[in-house]
C-alpha cells in the first residue's frame, strides 16, 4: 500500500528538521549487492530481508536499511565530521503473518563525528525525542559497550573472551559458551575423546574438502588449551549476569553499574562514558531521572549496534513496531571500511507510525 | 460438497499412501492409461482424488486448493513459512522416514557437535576469508536451526542433487541433506553431525487450514477421519 499523504508530510517534516540541525539529505539505491550485507549479518539476513536474482550482476537485497548505503558512502568521501538524513522506503520480509508492513519509510539521521562520542549519543537521542514529543511514547535504552567491555575484563583466556564477544548478538549461543567456559556443563564425550587420543588421524577416511589438515591440528591444539583454561569463577559470571538482567532508571543504573565496576575494572571506561552521555543528555533538556535502561537491550536487533543503543515505544500499543530507534555503530564502519572506521551514532523514525499515534490522540 | 485430497503422483510413496488408505477401507486408484494422472475414491462419498508431485502438496495445502495432502513432513515446513497458521497435522502415515542432518567430512575429527560447527566455522572464515559453505536444498529448516542455535560464519549453497559429493568437488565444506540410513554419506567421506537430526521426516496426512471448509465439506472429513479410524 503506497504510504498515505499524512506519512509523507511526516517524513518531509521529520527530513527538514534533521536538516536545519546540519544534515546533508541522501539517497540510496533499492538493490543493494547482497554480499555485503550477507557478509555482515550471515544467513540470517535472509529471512528478514528480500534477496533477488540479476542475470548479470548476481545477488541483490532489496535494501533492508539505510545504515550500509550512508556508512559505504560516508567511507568513500570521509569528511568528518558529517552529518546525514535520508527518507525512504525499506523493504522487509515478514516470515508469519503478523499484519506487519513489509514495506514502509524510514526517516534516518546519522552523526560521523568521534570528537566527543558522548555527546554524539546525547545529540541523536534528544533530537529523536524531540521530534517524538508528546506523543504516548516510552524509551528505553541499553549500552552494549559495557557488556563487551565487562567480557573482555573477565579472568579468562583470550580464545574464550574472543568466542564470546563474536556472540554478544546470539544471547543463546552466549549462554552456552558461558556455562561451559564456567565449567557448569562438562565438554561433549567427543572432546575428550578426541583430546585423550594419541593420533586422532588414524588414517581410515579421506582427507577431502577445503578445510586441510593443518587447520584441524590448529584447532586440536587450541582445544587442548582451552580444556587446560581454568573455568570462568562462579562470581565472575554473577557479575555478567547481574550486567546482562539489570532494568533499572538511568541514575540507578550507574549507581549499580560503579558497584559492579569495584569487581570488574574493565567496564570503568564505559561507565565513564554512560555517565557521560547521561551528563550530555541532561545539558540537552533530557530528563533521565526515570529513563529506562536494560543491560541487555539491544542484543537481539538485527544491526550489529556495540555501545549505545535505543528505542522508542508507543506506550498502549504494543502490536505497532517501535516508532524509533538508534544506536552507536563504530564496529559496522571498521568492516566496511577497508582498514578504516570511524565513530558513528544514529537513529530511524517511522513516520507511519508517528503518524498512527497523532490520529489516535 | 466435495473436499480434494492429494497425493504423490509416482514412485514409492504413491504406492504406499494407497496402501495405508487401501488399508483403512479408503481405496484409491489411478483411473486412465498408466501415464495419465486421474483418480478416483472408492469406499466414501465427496473425496475428490488429486495426483500431484510430492514438493508441490504443500504449496497447494498452504493456498488451500486442496484440502488435504499427503507429503513428507520436511517439505511442508521447508516449503511453507510458519507452516502451522495454514496447515496441520492429521496423522502420521509411518513411512517415508528419513533424517534431515548436517554432515562434514570424517576426516574433521574436531567436529562433533554444533559448537564445534560454530568454532570451525569461524576459524575457516578468517582462514579463507569467505563463509564456511553448507550445500543443502532445504534451506530453510537448515538456517533457522542455525540461526536458533547460534550457528555463524556459515552460508548455504544451493545443491538440488547430489549433495554428497558436493564436499569432495569442494563446492561446499559440509551439507545438509535427507538420509535414511547414512550409507551414501560415509562412502563419501562424511559423518553426520551429533546433537540430534534437525527433522525427523515422515509421510503425514496434513489439512489445509485455508481450504473452504463450508457447505458440508466438513462433514466429509469427519467421515473421511472415521473411516480412518482417527
Amino acid at each position: 500500500m503506497p504510504p498515505r499523504p499524512e506519512v509523507l508530510k511526516e517524513a518531509r517534516r521529520l527530513c527538514a528538521a534533521f536538516e536545519s540541525e546540519g544534515a546533508i539529505s541522501v539517497k540510496a539505491d533499492v538493490l543493494q549487492p547482497a554480499g555485503t550485507l550477507l557478509d555482515l549479518y550471515g544467513e540470517d539476513i535472509r529471512a528478514r530481508a528480500y534477496v533477488t536474482q540479476d542475470p548479470i550482476h548476481g545477488e541483490f537485497v532489496l535494501r533492508p536499511d539505510f545504515t550500509v548505503p550512508v556508512v559505504q558512502m560516508h567511507m568513500e568521501t570521509f569528511a568528518e565530521p558529517a552529518r546525514y538524513t535520508y527518507a525512504g522506503k525499506v523493504f522487509r520480509r515478514q516470515e508469519e503473518d503478523t499484519g506487519r508492513p513489509n514495506e514502509f519509510i524510514q526517516v534516518g539521521y546519522e552523526v560521523f563525528d568521534g570528537s566527543d562520542p558522548a555527546k554524539a549519543d546525547a545529540e541523536v537521542f534528544s533530537i529523536i525525542s524531540r521530534e517524538l514529543r508528546d506523543l504516548p511514547i516510552r524509551a528505553a535504552t541499553g549500552d552494549l559497550g559495557i557488556l563487551m567491555a565487562a567480557v573482555r575484563g573477565l579472568e579468562t583466556s583470550e580464545a574464550r573472551k574472543e568466542a564470546l564477544l563474536r556472540h554478544v548478538w546470539r544471547p543463546r549461543r552466549f549462554r552456552a559458551l558461558l556455562d561451559r567456559f564456567g565449567g557448569r556443563v562438562p565438554a561433549p564425550s567427543s572432546r575428550a575423546a578426541l583430546l585423550a587420543s594419541s593420533d586422532p588421524f588414524d588414517g581410515s577416511f579421506p582427507e577431502i574438502g577445503l578445510r586441510s589438515r593443518a587447520e584441524i591440528e590448529a584447532r586440536i591444539a587450541a582445544l587442548r588449551v582451552d580444556a587446560e583454561t581454568a573455568p570462568i569463577s562462579s562470581e565472575q559470571i554473577a557479575i555478567l549476569d547481574e550486567l546482562m538482567g539489570l532494568r533499572e532508571t538511568c541514575p540507578n543504573a550507574l549507581s549499580a553499574l560503579r558497584d559492579i565496576a569495584v569487581d570488574l575494572p574493565s567496564i570503568v571506561p564505559a561507565v565513564t562514558r554512560f555517565s557521560q552521555r547521561l551528563e550530555a543528555m541532561v545539558a540537552r533538556g533530557i530528563d533521565v531521572t526515570d529513563l529506562e535502561f536494560e543491560g541487555s537491550y539491544g542484543r537481539t536487533t538485527l544491526e550489529y549496534y556495540d555501545g549505545f543503543v535505543f528505542g522508542f515505544y508507543a506506550i498502549k500499543r504494543p502490536d505497532l513496531p517501535p516508532v524509533a530507534t538508534g544506536g552507536r555503530y563504530d564496529a559496522l564502519t571498521r568492516q566496511l571500511g577497508k582498514g578504516r572506521e570511524v565513530p558513528a551514532v544514529g537513529a530511524v523514525i517511522r513516520p507511519e507510525v508517528v503518524v498512527t499515534l497523532k490520529e489516535q490522540a | 460438497m466435495s473436499i480434494k485430497l492429494g497425493v504423490p503422483s509416482k514412485g514409492r510413496l504413491m504406492e504406499k499412501t494407497f496402501e495405508w488408505f487401501g488399508t483403512r477401507g479408503v481405496k484409491l486408484l489411478k483411473t486412465g492409461s498408466e501415464r495419465e494422472y486421474a483418480g478416483a475414491v472408492e469406499g466414501i462419498e465427496g473425496v475428490e482424488l488429486v495426483l500431484l508431485s510430492a514438493g508441490e502438496i504443500p504449496r497447494e495445502l498452504a493456498s488451500g486448493n486442496i484440502h488435504l495432502g499427503v507429503t513428507g513432513s520436511d517439505l511442508v515446513r521447508e516449503k511453507v513459512p510458519a507452516w502451522e497458521q495454514r496447515i496441520a497435522e492429521v496423522a502420521k502415515m509411518g513411512f517415508g522416514g528419513a533424517d534431515l542432518i548436517i554432515a562434514v567430512p570424517t576426516f574433521w575429527v574436531d567436529v562433533d557437535t554444533l559448537d564445534d560447527l560454530d568454532a570451525a566455522a569461524a576459524a575457516f572464515r578468517k582462514a579463507h576469508g569467505f563463509r564456511m559453505r553448507i550445500a543443502t536444498k532445504y534451506h530453510r529448516l537448515v538456517r533457522e536451526y542455525l540461526q536458533d542455535n547460534g550457528v555463524a560464519d556459515y552460508q548455504l549453497v544451493d545443491s538440488q542433487g547430489a549433495t554428497e559429493g558436493t564436499v569432495k568437488n569442494e563446492t561446499a565444506e559440509a551439507i545438509a541433506d535427507i538420509t535414511s540410513t547414512g550409507e551414501t554419506l560415509r562412502a563419501n567421506g562424511l559423518k553426520i553431525l551429533g546433537g540430534g537430526p534437525i527433522h525427523s521426516s515422515q509421510a503425514t496426512l496434513f489439512k489445509s487450514r485455508t481450504a473452504d471448509w463450508h457447505g458440508g465439506n466438513k462433514d466429509v472429513l469427519r467421515a473421511l477421519e472415521d473411516a480412518l479410524r482417527m
